[in-house]
């Protein structure tokens, strides 16, 4: 009833090709994303802004790096969580290094290392397909990983590997009192390090996301998006009607990992405040897996839907099980059935639909067009 | 008219004055965030230890109604051992309870790298016994970091004594080669440094075998290992259930346990029971006995697990887990009884006065009778200067059946440990721009002595 375009008449082609067609589904995303803005700041909780929502966004912004190349290139990657030790460990040296960067920039600068080893590490699928190139990703993730565990100068010759963000604003040094551009120094607030505000942390997080995501949808509509489904769908026939299958896939890779790299750098920089590789590590690159997979494959939304579902399940069960189960029940089995509870909840959603979330969000929109006369 | 007038003022005071007393009296008590591990790989760890600290918590408050009038309470939160999962939990409960979380004890090296900095923002002490960042023993520059009783570089020399005094005297130890077979983690990373500086102070030679997490998998390493480097003594940095499989491959391979000596994360009843025989002779690394013949760990029997309270199977009680667990439990409430002195008793403190009194614990000898936990522990005194505030190591061999103590207290060698700790911290401070504190703090903390 409320939820129908009747009336709503395109006259140009820009109308037409809008991300958001319907006037109803505008509303709700500029809705949402004022929400998004205002209302966590307002709320003031730390554990709210820092675990939960900060935690959500950069996994969806690796599910979203992943889904371009799984979901929308049909090439099964399994190094995730190198390209994300990449992104953040290349945003700490550059952010450590150099302090006069901005700190935006150093999350770019990441995203871009990232993209180099991804396309590195993106060679093989020229020849590999399928679950084979999956093997052949999996010795980035064990390469990248033993690499940083290794190397000292990537961390600093910390004793114990732990990279340590630096408390950095988000104009860089130049942009402060005595920095030759200080007429920047009031908006030049401080992003990372322990004394630096979670609103900030939050914020910053969001806008990097935001940013990316939209980019990243009208990347996926575009000449590049078509070239990358048709190599999906059939690489033969794709490379008949003139689509070069090397550069394609290639890309494909370097825009997945960038992705991942960003996503890797805020994960270390706003969130975690230190690195070390167990926060990269094979685990990692399956949980971002299982998000494209659950949230569905070939969609941006299903990226945070399926991140929302892997990050926030188990926080949910875990406070819930403490709150209701104080003294009932032994706290290991409480901790056990919250594993047992995840388990089968990844069981039942993927019986019931296994093209993920965002193809339930599909189906409930069409249902709610429809609503309240089915026929 | 009077007596109206009396009785009226007293109506008053009582209604002006019983807020108070009942805000009071719901306030008193002091919140500790419990960042357990009941599952996952490293359990036997987490439940044991937890379950300690948790026991004698519970003796207190129902022997004595908590500490100076102050019910100690407490919260757990799962980690299974993962350090983003950790700081999560911290996150979740550092603002419980009337003055926030007051203790952080993560139990995971991972854990305490992540909380480094939170916490000495949330100004909220985390303490870290016998494991966690080596070089926050100079208190200068970690305010509210405690790596208290003995930090890893320290144990790591009383080790290389220990094989020396079975080599016959330290300078039999040139020429022979020593390799470190350790967790490929925060954790077993920590002593690399300053192994290989005492390789170049003794001249023997190092060498340093990563096993990747959970560390089920070592068959090469020991191949590689063994047969190959042929070691005269290995170093077992191991934790969970790599313990028993090192121990396993290592018989496997024909490489004596007797030449095996573990970190005091490799020296628990869990992690040699599995290994069955090929446990017979290992030899490892602690800070206290195992055994439930203390008076404390009676009464905990008695008055917690005989009501039925108790936080663990009453089997595991006076495990090697459970009685570090109950130690760091002794260490956080005596620190906690300092505080009270100063700042008063009857109501919480906050984690900035229980920094306070952490840096101000003396536990004598005699104190430790007191409490009943004589030959359980040793004394520990912290100050600025030295957030370790312990520093001595015995070794104890496992026969099949139970730990026995084969060495006295062997202490530490601070010559070596204490100028890299300086050296370490002091790269920490330029990195993150902190002033070491050099003076007196406004509660009195003294920064000046520096011995």
């Amino acid at each position: 009833m409320l939820y129908r375009e009747a009336g709503q008449f395109k006259t140009s082609y820009a109308a037409d090709q809008a991300i958001f067609p319907i006037l109803q589904d505008r509303w709700v995303f500029w809705g949402f994303m004022i929400v998004a803005f205002v209302v966590p700041p307002l709320t003031g909780s730390q554990y709210f802004m820092g675990p939960i929502l900060t935690q959500l966004l950069v996994f969806g912004l690796a599910a979203l790096g992943l889904n371009l190349l799984t979901g929308y290139a049909g090439q099964i990657s399994l190094g995730t969580g190198g390209f994300m030790a990449v992104g953040a460990y290349a945003c700490y040296n550059f952010a450590l290094r150099m302090p006069e960067l901005p700190l935006f920039v150093d999350f770019i600068l990441g995203g871009i290392c990232a993209a180099f080893v991804g396309v590195l590490f993106g060679l093989p699928s020229l020849r590999i397909k399928g679950f084979y190139l999956a093997v052949a990703t999996l010795a980035a993730q064990f390469f990248l990983t033993w690499i940083f565990d290794h190397v000292g100068w990537f961390t600093n010759y910390d004793p114990a590997g732990v990279a340590s963000a630096p408390a950095r604003t988000l104009l860089g040094s130049w942009a402060t009192e005595a920095g030759p551009l200080s007429f920047l120094a009031p908006i030049n607030i401080l992003v990372t390090g322990p004394n630096a505000s979670p609103e900030t942390k939050y914020l910053v997080t969001l806008a990097m996301v935001v940013v990316l995501a939209l980019l990243a949808k009208n990347l996926v509509r575009s000449s590049t998006g078509r070239a990358w489904m048709a190599i999906r769908d059939m690489d033969i026939a794709a490379e008949i009607i003139g689509i070069r299958p090397l550069r394609t896939k290639l890309l494909a890779f370097a825009v997945s990992s960038f992705y991942c790299g960003v996503a890797g750098a805020l994960y270390v920089f706003t969130y975690l405040g230190n690195a070390d590789t167990e926060a990269f590590d094979l685990v990692r690159s399956f949980q971002i897996l299982f998000m494209v997979i659950i949230g569905g494959l070939g969609s941006i939304l299903g990226s945070f839907l399926g991140a929302a579902f892997i990050v926030l399940l188990p926080v949910v069960l875990n406070i819930t099980a403490s709150t209701l189960g104080e003294g009932t029940l032994p706290s290991d089995t409480l901790s056990n059935l919250e594993l047992i509870i995840f388990g089968g909840a990844i069981i039942f959603f993927l019986i019931v639909e296994p093209r993920g979330f965002a193809r339930l969000w599909q189906i409930g929109k069409e249902k709610l067009r429809l609503w309240p006369f089915p026929h | 008219m009077r007596v109206r007038k009396l009785l009226l003022s007293l109506v008053a005071s009582v209604v002006v004055l019983s807020p108070i007393s009942a805000t009071q009296a719901a306030e008193a008590e002091q919140f500790f965030p419990m960042l357990v591990y009941r599952t996952g790989p490293y359990a036997a760890g987490g439940s044991g230890f937890f379950g300690g600290i948790e026991d004698y918590y519970t003796l207190l408050n129902m022997r004595d109604g908590g500490v100076g009038g102050v019910k100690l309470t407490w919260e757990e939160c799962e980690t299974a051992y993962n350090s983003d999962r950790g700081v999560e939990c911290y996150e979740r409960l550092k603002n419980k309870g009337p003055t926030g979380a007051t203790v952080v004890q993560p139990l995971s090296t991972g854990i305490t790298y992540r909380l480094i900095e939170r916490a000495t923002a949330d100004k909220i002490p985390v303490m870290s016994m016998g494991y966690g960042r080596t070089d926050a023993s100079d208190g200068r520059v970690f305010p509210y970091i405690f790596p208290i009783v003995t930090n890893y570089w320290s144990q790591n020399t009383a080790k290389i004594k220990y094989i020396g005094m079975k080599e016959g005297g330290m300078d039999k130890l040139k020429g022979k080669k020593i390799a470190n077979l350790y967790h490929e983690s925060s954790y077993g990373k920590e002593t690399i440094p300053v192994l290989d500086n005492q390789a170049k102070k003794y001249g023997f030679e190092v060498k340093h075998y990563p096993v990747p997490h959970p560390g089920l998998d070592q068959k090469a390493t020991w191949l590689q290992m063994a047969r190959q480097y042929k070691p005269d003594w290995v170093i077992l940095r191991g934790w969970g259930v790599m313990n028993p499989t090192a121990l396993k491959e290592a018989k496997r391979v024909g490489f004596s346990a007797k030449k095996i000596v573990g970190v005091w994360w490799s020296g628990a009843e869990e992690d040699v029971i599995p290994a069955g025989k090929a446990a017979v002779g290992y030899v490892a690394a602690g800070f206290h006995p195992s055994g439930a013949d203390f008076p404390v760990i009676q009464e905990i029997l008695e008055t917690v697990h005989g009501a039925g309270k108790g936080n663990i199977s009453p089997q595991r009680v006076g495990t090697i887990y459970y009685n570090r667990g109950l130690i760091s439990g002794i260490i956080t409430v005596e620190a906690m009884r300092v505080a009270q002195k100063k700042f008063g008793t009857g109501k919480s403190l906050t984690g900035e006065q229980m920094r306070w009194g952490m840096e101000s614990l003396n536990i004598t000898g005699a104190r430790i009778k007191e409490l009943g936990a004589e030959n359980l522990m040793s004394p520990v005194k912290v100050s600025c200067f030295d957030h370790e505030g312990g520093g001595a190591v015995k070794f104890q061999e496992w026969d099949g059946k139970k730990w026995n103590v084969i060495t006295d207290w062997i202490p530490t060698d601070q010559s070596i440990v204490r100028p890299m700790i300086e050296e370490s911290a002091a790269k920490y401070a330029k990195e993150k721009d902190i002033k070491p504190r050099r003076e007196k703090d406004s509660y009195g903390s003294d920064c000046t002595v520096t011995s």
